[in-house]
């Protein structure tokens, strides 16, 4: 049986359109309990009506200042976080309603690597056990295939073979984040939602792990979904990026476009704000006064109008959509309707 | 360069227990000069922090301990004096701000009482006068409703808000020197940006000079006038900034230029230094960054080179940079 499982995994699956990964509508709102009844008297809009999608084999980063619905939105898709409403088409398949059993096997072919290596591995267990664990837990093959799997994981990720007995503690912060790569790989997924994976390491160390998602994407034929606010990051491993401000998609479009042509004023404002490591900038730096509201009281219309150097009288009313600016770049601002 | 404010010279800072000695700064040399921004640039373990808690003197003792060297601020040397002598400078003559306002600043005493607490102890002001001192200082840091800010407990301010609050406290007594380590590092971009345009801006104003702490080569840039790499607790190359970006010399600071992606340029494969930073309590005997080095020789690992001006104002330690 689990012989079976393991070939049919591997074999090539047809897929229902060109799409891996399909996002529509998606929201999340946390409610908000209120006065002595505890009634509910509003909610925190952490995800507001975002819609992506992602190729097979694609890299999409999403881009965002704390508090933008960046982490939410990579949580639902995990399906670690149940969506308010919308749908998540994983494969032509609708995942936001699947449960139980359904959802564990489906969960095989996605999985996730968080920002600290030092919370998201547990302590107690050594490392050949850490990397073991899916693949016991969903019954992948006899003890001895299992250590055989483990073994050519931690060579895939660059980790010397007798690190299977040593313990998270004795390793750094970057090889911890090797460990939590190979155990997301485990199960051969096709899409990693990485979650600022890189950004509590060292420069040094953060070219090692990114050198390495990019190896590891061509190896596996692997599509990600690469959640970071660093911007120059996303850059750096995106096919597209895709900005939220405030729970929404400010503006999505290929990287080129976007990082060359920004249309969005906080896309813009983002882009010069950003410190590069140059001495004398030509670009002009956009200071943003204030700071970003707060998702439980949202501004009305355009979330970014209360800081918006370009604001309008229609962007304090009207909320603009998500609209082709062309076909490779789609703009949520009344600039360009 | 201007009128050196600070000089720190052969700065040594042990960690000692009965098992080992940590290294933490290891023979650090730096001037600070009258109005400017010196970055201090180093990834974590490189011994920047520890330079900075030195100057303060906050190393954490009884195990931490300056076991050699001069931080002379003008002519005074802060290693000799007392701990009473010290805490008339810090606060005073140097302040320091840090990543994390909210665990620097005190939760339950409003932002009001925390700026005027310093101007009632070091400029002996009454308690209203300090308080009116208090809202000045809180509004050329850009808070609009500043009368209202100084009622408010440290919870109720944004991260960004926090970090300038911090900024107000610190400048509050008009200080000569301003320690400010990873300022931004927790901050979002665009309020990065805020506060660092703010601190720029008090500079300009105020003539303060500056020692900016962080790992980020970016922000260095944006901010420094002159610069220091460290490594292993050493300089390993310093200069003015322009110097250091535009012909760096270093091996260990071009790997870490290399390492960076850069939003302005496309970079195929990012350069990774292979390896980690060695330990502190167990450098090589030769150069601390040989184990990485990309050109390294057999000298690298049996002498240790030494820091040494290679162009004008320009030092590096390094046995391949030479004049």
């Amino acid at each position: 049986m689990a012989e079976l499982q393991m070939l049919s995994q591997d074999a090539p699956v047809s897929l229902p359109g060109e799409y891996l990964l399909e996002v529509k509508n998606l929201k999340k709102y946390f409610p908000i309990h209120g006065g002595v009844l505890r009634r509910h008297v509003g909610d925190v809009k952490a995800v507001d009506d975002v819609s992506f999608t992602l190729k097979k084999g694609e890299t999409l980063g999403i881009v965002g200042e704390s508090g933008c619905g960046k982490s939410t939105t990579g949580r639902m898709i995990m399906r670690v976080l149940d969506s308010t409403s919308g749908s998540i088409m994983f494969n032509g398949k609708d995942i936001t309603k699947i449960r139980g059993n359904h959802l564990r096997t489906l969960r095989q072919q996605f999985q996730m690597v968080f920002q600290d290596p030092y919370s998201s591995l547990n302590p107690r267990m050594n490392v050949g056990t850490l990397i073991a664990e899916p693949l016991v837990v969903n019954h992948k093959g006899s003890r001895a295939e299992i250590r055989d799997e483990v073994a050519r994981l931690l060579e895939v990720v660059g980790l010397s073979p007798d690190a299977r007995l040593r313990f998270p503690h004795e390793f750094s912060g970057g090889q911890r984040q090797r460990i939590a790569i190979a155990r997301a790989l485990a199960l051969r997924p096709s899409l990693i939602v990485a979650d600022e994976a890189v950004s509590a390491l060292d420069v040094s160390i953060q070219a090692q792990v990114l050198n390495l998602l990019a190896d590891l994407r061509k190896e596996f034929g692997l599509s990600y979904v690469f959640i970071s606010h660093n911007l120059a990051v996303v850059k750096h491993i995106s096919d597209r990026v895709g900005v939220m401000y405030l729970g929404r998609m400010a503006e999505i479009a290929d990287k080129k476009s976007l990082y060359a042509n920004p249309l969005h004023p906080y896309t813009q404002a983002l882009l010069s704000a950003a410190p590069e490591p140059k001495r004398h900038q030509s670009r002009e730096r956009i200071v943003l006064t204030g700071d970003v509201p707060s998702p439980a009281k949202p501004p009305s219309g355009c979330a970014f109008h209360t800081r918006c150097p370009k604001v309008m009288d229609v962007c304090r009313v009207e909320r603009p959509e998500l609209i082709a600016y062309n076909d490779q770049h789609q703009v949520a601002c009344h600039l360009y309707s | 360069m201007s009128e050196p404010l600070l000089k720190v010279k052969n700065l040594k800072t042990y960690f000692t227990s009965r098992h080992s000695q940590v290294k933490a700064v290891d023979g650090v040399d730096f001037v600070v000069g009258k109005g400017r921004v010196l970055g201090i640039v180093g990834e974590s373990g490189s011994g920047k922090s520890m330079t900075s808690l030195s100057i303060m003197g906050l190393v954490p003792g009884p195990q931490g301990k300056i076991v050699e060297g001069e931080i002379l601020l003008e002519d005074m040397d802060l290693v000799k004096l007392s701990d009473k002598q010290m805490e008339n400078v810090r606060g005073n003559l140097v302040s320091m701000i840090f990543q994390e306002p909210m665990t620097a600043l005190n939760p339950v005493l409003t932002i009001g009482e925390q700026i005027s607490e310093m101007l009632i102890k070091h400029r002996s002001m009454r308690k209203s006068e300090a308080m009116a001192k208090a809202i000045e200082m809180l509004r050329s840091v850009g808070f609009a409703r500043a009368e209202q800010i100084v009622k408010e407990y440290p919870h109720q301010l944004s991260g960004g808000m926090r970090q300038r609050a911090m900024i107000a406290m610190a400048m509050s007594c008009e200080p000569k020197l301003l320690i400010a380590d990873e300022p931004t590092t927790a901050l979002d971009v665009t309020i990065q940006a805020q506060v660092l345009e703010l601190m720029k801006d008090l500079r300009d104003r105020t003539g303060t000079s500056v020692v900016l702490i962080t790992h980020d080569l970016g922000v260095i840039a944006e901010m420094a006038d002159d610069m220091i790499v460290m490594y292993g607790g050493q300089v390993v190359e310093s200069g003015t900034a322009d110097d250091v970006f535009e012909v760096t010399l270093h091996p260990y600071t071009k790997a870490l230029l290399a390492s960076i992606p850069v939003i302005d340029e496309e970079r195929d494969r990012l350069y990774a230094i292979p390896g980690t930073v060695p330990s502190a309590a167990n450098f090589p005997v030769g150069c601390r960054f040989a184990d990485r080095c990309s050109l390294v020789e057999t000298r690298c690992r049996e002498t240790m080179p030494e820091l040494q001006e290679v162009r004008t104002g320009h030092w590096v330690r390094c046995h391949l940079v030479t004049k």
